[in-house]
């Protein structure tokens, strides 16, 4: 059986080396799709265009002012003279965030009055302002804070100084510096791998049938067992190639750590692969053409990325789209390479994702397998 | 160049879209799919996050705090556990994407008057959700403190303005009042879509006459490659116009995002991008003879700088300097612009001067290429 096997597979990669295109697709393109994702993929918030209108003029109001550029999340662009300006870059984009600081600022402080401060922010993009609104409320509220301390400790009566309080003390896990990029690389091994293998192995099926050379390797003894693995055997290596080849660039380049087991991280991805191959011979059984295979993938793929928690959170997703997901191996895959690159967690964590990659895969090659033998009839 | 011959060619065309039902279908059905998936599937608010707490005082007080975070709609608190290490094992295994450390001395502290700290676990995997999460519980525990600061002045008979925060934040959220990721994804979701099927077409009308051995017939026939070249684009461009259409129309009718500019202007807007896509689409098909080839190249040219560096998702004044570069020179960032001041601020023409002429350049440029591309030859 290997005997007739690793024809097979050489045969597959040595056409695949005559393919011009074929390294191109293979190590060019992966590398500048996770360059783009290491380097233009972010959620941060990091200064931001501000205008301010200080029309209080204060050493209050200055002070509260120059928090906002000392924070580093936020960028003086521009310094409005009066609302309208103010209004107008904002409009126009200039400013993402406008502080505007009402004349008497300084006044109502001091009489320990509340003393309001206006923010406007251009909320067309609703996740960075809600990421700088709470930079916005943590500036003005270690201020205030400081500034109350002061007062009290001029001014209050002594027993004000016991006033209890309660603080929340962060503690960000595995990121702690809250880099995008930590979250974004580990999960394009698994998108990559996906659009490459379905396609990889559903292409490598009707093509030798569109070419009408699927005939051919029926009339030699090759049994349909063989034929499949001698197909997909070269997609699951390349598969873990390109896994290996973007944890190097992920780690080395990127610097984004490695914490767990890489056997942890190869069981994963076999498995994965597994699926994933299952997935592209299904599809080849479905086509007679290479322009059909495509559209199909497409369609498949398109869902699978969008659904598995690549860029957006299951957990925010519709209920009847959360129910979706557990059936897209993605999903699992990607807590699996993010808990083995940042979380260093092994086996003992990870399983349930393991065996519900493993149920997909056995599930989706035992169909592609019976729906296979059926298309060759 | 006669109008005749080029209508011709459009027939020709729009017969082969129509005997290719999925052809038909990708251009129909994908835009919906598109949307329905993205308007439901890509929002990035953080809610009903998961909380382990391990309650170190179990007090009243304490009890209290933990009942805030019950009672927000950022938090589920799923349970209390007794050891610190259920708590990072819960963590770990991502059950928990904030764990509370209620520390043994806490009502005890608070009655004895200053500060006392409870920690948070967060888990930062996705630096995004831990960074929203942090800002909730933050606020809840906020809240929490001035409440218990508010009792305890009535208690010591001080005035409540002895503790009251002295400075109050009022904020405005313009063009996304509700802070709704909907509204911002939806109206990208536009040129996503308008990407996609018109590169996927008009990518393959080329590549198939070659790959048919109709190309000869082609040549043999009066038409000009000019001719070819708009009729064959003309199909898809009454396609594509289709297309925006129904994804505006769902947007709008289905998920209720807010249209606050002109027509005229998204149509306009709209006509410009289709050219730059068909005609890259087009100039694609003639570069690669084979449609496999054809095809995956353009979705992968006019799909991946669409999808990362038009600030559809992520801001583009957030990436370094390179980039940021190179995005002015991706045509879909400019319609992007437009889309969501279309959609969102209801800015007019004059305010979108800068991009439209952006676009109209870009239209200039591809379609010149594209026409000197196409030569009415055989080898």
């Amino acid at each position: 059986m290997v005997g007739r096997i690793v024809p097979l597979v050489v045969k597959e990669l040595l056409q695949l080396r005559r393919d011009r295109y074929a390294l191109v697709r293979l190590v060019v393109l992966v590398l500048v799709q996770l360059f783009m994702f290491g380097y233009a993929a972010t959620f941060e918030v990091h200064r931001v265009a501000t205008a301010v209108l200080d029309r209080d003029q204060s050493q209050e109001s200055r002070e509260l002012l120059s928090r906002f550029t000392a924070s580093g999340r936020f960028e003086v662009t521009a310094v409005a003279g009066d609302v309208r300006e103010l209004t107008r870059l904002v409009d126009t984009g200039q400013a993402t965030v406008a502080v505007q600081i009402h004349p008497g600022f300084a006044a109502r402080l001091r009489k320990g009055d509340t003393a309001p401060v206006q923010v406007i922010v251009d909320s067309t993009n609703s996740n960075t302002a809600l990421v700088a609104l709470g930079y916005v409320s943590r500036i003005v509220d270690a201020f205030a804070e400081d500034y109350a301390t002061d007062r009290v400790a001029r001014s209050a009566p002594a027993r004000l100084r016991r006033i209890p309080r309660v603080v929340l003390a962060p503690r960000p896990w595995y990121n702690p510096s809250l880099e995008s990029r930590w979250y974004f690389v580990p999960g394009v091994i698994g998108s990559l791998m996906l659009v490459i293998t379905v396609n990889l192995t559903a292409f490598a099926v009707v093509r030798e049938r569109e070419i009408g050379t699927l005939e051919q390797i029926m009339v030699t003894p090759i049994r349909p067992v063989e034929f499949v693995l001698g197909k997909t055997l070269p997609s699951f290596l390349i598969g873990l190639g390109e896994m290996v080849l973007i944890t190097l660039v992920g780690t080395l380049w990127f610097r984004v750590p490695f914490r767990g087991d890489p056997v942890v991280l190869l069981l994963g991805s076999s498995l994965f692969l597994t699926s994933t191959l299952g997935m592209g011979l299904l599809i080849s059984t479905l086509c007679r053409t290479q322009q059909q295979a495509f559209a199909s993938s497409f369609f498949v793929l398109m869902p699978a990325f969008v659904l598995s928690g690549f860029s957006f959170p299951i957990a925010s997703m519709p209920p009847v789209l959360q129910w979706i997901t557990y059936a897209i191996p993605l999903r699992y895959f990607l807590v699996v390479l993010r808990s083995t690159f940042l979380k260093g967690v092994g086996l003992r964590v990870l399983w349930p994702e393991m065996l519900a990659m493993a149920a997909i895969g056995v599930t989706m090659v035992a169909v592609s397998a019976l729906r296979f033998r059926k298309s060759l009839e | 160049m006669t109008w005749r011959r080029t209508t011709a060619i459009a027939r020709k065309e729009l017969l082969h879209v129509r005997r290719d039902p999925r052809s038909l279908l990708i251009a129909l059905l994908l835009p919906i799919m598109q949307m329905l998936l993205l308007g439901y599937g890509a929002t990035l608010d953080a809610k009903h996050l998961a909380v382990y707490a391990f309650d170190r005082d179990g007090s009243q007080t304490s009890q209290a705090l933990l009942e805030r975070f019950r009672a927000s709609a950022y938090f589920d608190l799923v349970r209390t556990v007794d050891r610190y290490a259920d708590l990072a094992a819960a963590v770990d295994a991502g059950r928990a994407r904030l764990a509370l450390v209620v520390p043994p001395d806490f009502s005890r502290r608070l009655r004895a008057g200053g500060t006392t700290t409870v920690q948070a676990i967060i888990d930062a995997t996705d630096d995004n959700t831990a960074n929203l999460a942090t800002a909730y519980a933050e606020a809840v525990v906020d809240r929490f403190s001035e409440d218990l600061q508010l009792d305890w002045l009535r208690r010591e008979g001080l005035p409540d303005r002895a503790a009251a925060p002295p400075i109050s934040v009022e904020v405005r959220t313009w063009y996304n009042e509700d802070l709704e990721s909907r509204n911002f994804i939806v109206p990208g979701v536009v040129a996503l879509v308008m990407a996609l099927v018109g590169a996927l077409l008009s990518s393959l009308t080329i590549a198939r006459e070659w790959e048919r051995g109709t190309m000869e017939q082609l040549v043999s026939t009066p038409v000009t490659a000019r001719e070819i070249m708009l009729g064959k684009l003309l199909p898809y461009f009454a396609i594509g116009l289709v297309d925006a259409a129904l994804c505006v129309g769902v947007g709008i009718g289905w998920f209720g995002v807010p249209f606050r500019g002109t027509v005229g202007t998204l149509v306009v807007a709209t006509a410009l991008y289709l050219v730059v896509v068909l005609g890259i689409g087009f100039a694609i098909s003639v570069a690669i003879p084979n449609q496999l080839g054809a095809s995956s190249i353009a979705i992968l040219v006019t799909l991946l700088p669409t999808n990362m560096l038009s600030g559809f998702a992520f801001p583009i004044d957030q990436m370094p300097a390179p980039i940021r570069a190179v995005s002015y020179v991706v045509w879909a960032r400019y319609y992007l612009t437009i889309l969501k001041a279309v959609f969102l601020k209801g800015s007019g023409l004059g305010t979108l001067a800068g991009p439209l002429g952006a676009m109209a350049l870009y239209a200039a440029i591809v379609g010149t290429v594209a026409t000197r591309a196409f030569r009415k030859t055989l080898d």
